[in-house]
């Protein structure tokens, strides 16, 4: 164990059907107590990186460690540790919510008494303790969803992995399953999630990568991305009226990138830090009225949107 | 790099049977609970009841004359009613294939399996604990059926089994669950294959089908082509009828008949083709000993047992084989 810190680490991971690599040549690193989320489109590679890192599929090259262990030479102790939270999680729809956990309980090993135990509190904490004795086939898409994360906890994981956790869930649903992952992150558990729901990624996440055809092709915060990506990583609306061109005026503003006009009084500026005193200085200085300053961060959303143009225009021109 | 982490990298962690018995209680509490079992069961204590009646009502008119007439509870049909041996020709592929028809498509189909082989466990465990329950399952549907006729027996025919009808009757339940072990390995390969259950139950019956009705007529066509018989050369006649025996025997069905036979009528000595010339100084209908009889019948034992585990590797392959996404 290298590094205590450091909860899963993959350098040049790669993994190939046939002619197709799914995955090519990952670097990840992910450290302890951190929420870091896997972004990009379907078939990006995303769900195949995460069953390599349980060891459910071998790589074709490359090496990864998940808690310092290798998920393909040491998967029972891998998986004892890791929850993983999968894509449209299924359970024995005949069975009991309390017995579909039971059975994941005797396959971790637990003993009777302490698997009832952790079930009573798994299932009170994500608020099902009330249909616990009902037959799973009657939940509904968020209650799966909440027995499923109830599952994941059931063996007290240092590492959460979870495939598309908010997909298919309604805004309410998902709200409460973001409130949950905010809660075991301040309870200190990693979290590894993939999701395409950006806003979602955005809010709990603290660090992201971009997924494209196999490769992270991006990596970090998400104003560091927005800044990579966008240019800009702030972006002020400004609506001012006055003498003057006010374009003029801000593009000497030193720090402002790009600059939009979006209506008649209004302007868009994309800019490196949060420059509204210098913009609202600037504005009075050259004699104008400013009628409103606001700044919005960026959203993940743009920053997507953003890059995967920016391919496909690419891929348009090699074409 | 150490001999110890040298050993590491190479060999896999802990046992592959690890959660092997949790997957064994939770697969036979599933099976011994499913409306599917209980008509498959209710249907066999019915058959059992009904032929094991018939069969004391005929026998009680010669109890007392035939040393094995418990064994002939098994065999002894009334008509219209055939014997209980009869029945369980079909009934027990068909319940073993009823088990295990949708053991492995099924957790795709309900999509547990990624997370249950993201358990603590091996995908070893999953597959054979699977096939341990539905032999375990069979085993003691059978024996619950086998202890039911010896007690209708007791009180249909007034009399205790003896120890040697008991023994070879304990053979013969023996032989029925390995009998029900292939259909049941059959059924968890299509199973393996096959992604919908429906297209490997389909598949199953077929393939029993096929052993029951087809393999018997290929088999003689087999053997008419292979070795024609001619009248001028009897040896010929014997060559093509023992061929024909040999390739029925690749069929479980043949296998499983022939074995009970031998196990539940002592008087039959050879299980093969019988010239009048060999029977010269035999005495007819003398009982063989329990342990003639299982000489006689080893290798049938052994060939479903071979059998099933060929087909139990099969499954075994394709399946560690098989990606986890769908």
């Amino acid at each position: 164990m290298a590094n205590n810190n450091v909860v899963i680490k993959s350098r040049g991971l790669t993994k190939k059907y046939g002619d197709f690599t799914a995955v090519d040549h990952l670097n990840l690193t992910v450290n302890r107590g951190e929420v870091f989320g896997l972004l990009g489109p379907n078939g990006s590679g995303k769900t195949t990186t995460i069953l390599m890192l349980l060891g459910l599929t071998e790589p074709t090259a490359g090496s990864v460690e998940v808690l310092g262990l290798d998920p393909a030479r040491q998967p029972l102790s891998v998986k004892a540790r890791v929850g993983y939270l999968p894509d449209q999680v299924g359970f024995y729809d005949g069975l009991t919510a309390r017995e579909n956990l039971g059975y994941i309980a005797r396959l971790n090993g637990l003993p009777r008494a302490e698997a009832n135990e952790r079930i009573q509190r798994v299932l009170s904490q994500v608020g099902l303790s009330e249909v616990a004795n009902k037959r799973v086939g009657t939940f509904s898409r968020g209650m799966r969803q909440r027995l499923g994360v109830a599952e994941v906890l059931l063996k007290q994981p240092e590492l959460i992995i979870m495939d598309e956790p908010t997909l298919g869930l309604d805004p309410e649903g998902a709200r409460e399953f973001l409130e949950l992952i905010v809660q075991l992150k301040s309870e200190g558990i990693t979290m590894l999630l993939s999701s395409h729901l950006l806003h979602q990624v955005q809010a709990v996440c603290d660090r992201v990568g971009l997924f494209h055809r196999g490769q992270m092709v991006l990596e970090g915060t998400v104003p560091e991305l927005a800044q990579k990506v966008l240019g800009g990583a702030y972006r002020i609306l400004v609506e001012a009226n006055g003498t003057g061109n006010l374009e003029e005026v801000f593009r000497r503003i030193n720090g402002v990138v790009n600059i939009n006009r979006a209506g008649q009084d209004r302007y868009e500026l994309e800019a490196k830090k949060d420059l509204r005193p210098e913009v609202a200085r600037s504005i009075v200085e050259a004699g104008g009225k400013l009628l409103s300053l606001n700044i919005e961060l960026p959203s993940l959303d743009e920053v997507y949107a953003r890059y995967f143009k920016k391919e496909v225009d690419h891929v348009g021109a090699v074409a | 790099m150490s001999v110890q982490s040298l050993k590491q990298t190479r060999a896999r962690e802990g046992s592959p049977w690890t959660g092997l018995w949790a997957v064994v209680a939770k697969e036979m509490a599933d099976s011994l609970t499913s409306t599917r079992m209980f008509i498959l069961e209710l249907l066999i204590v019915l058959t059992a009841a009904g032929t094991v009646y018939g069969a004391t009502q005929t026998l009680q008119e010669t109890v007392g004359q035939d040393r094995f007439v418990f064994l002939k509870l098994f065999t002894t049909g009334r008509d219209p009613i055939p014997a209980f041996i009869g029945f369980l020709g079909f009934l027990v592929p068909l319940l073993a294939i009823a088990l295990a028809f949708d053991s492995v498509n099924g957790e795709f189909h309900q999509r547990t399996i990624s997370k249950v082989l993201a358990q603590p466990i091996y995908r070893d465990a999953l597959l054979f604990g699977k096939f341990l329950a539905g032999l375990f399952t069979l085993a003691l549907a059978l024996t619950t059926i086998w202890l039911l006729i010896m007690g209708m027996g007791i009180i249909g025919l007034g009399l205790p089994p003896s120890g040697e009808e008991v023994a070879r009757s304990l053979w013969f339940l023996l032989a029925t669950i390995f009998y029900g072990g292939i259909w049941l390995a059959l059924a968890m390969v299509f199973s393996i294959i096959f992604r919908q259950p429906a297209t490997a139950a389909l598949a199953s019956i077929a393939v029993w089908l096929f052993f029951t009705v087809f393999w018997g007529i290929l088999a003689d066509l087999a053997a008419q082509s292979i070795i024609p018989a001619r009248l001028s050369e009897p040896e010929t006649i014997i060559a093509q009828a023992e061929l024909a025996k040999t390739l029925t025997r690749f069929s479980p069905n043949t296998l499983y008949a022939e074995a009970t036979l031998a196990l539940l009528n002592p008087a039959v000595r050879s299980l093969g083709v019988v010239l009048p010339v060999q029977l010269f100084g035999a005495v007819l209908g003398t009982p063989l000993p329990l342990s003639q009889s299982l000489v006689l019948v080893w290798p049938h034992f052994t060939g479903l047992i071979a059998a099933t585990i060929l087909l139990f590797a099969v499954g075994y392959v394709i399946f560690q084989r098989r990606e986890i996404r769908a």
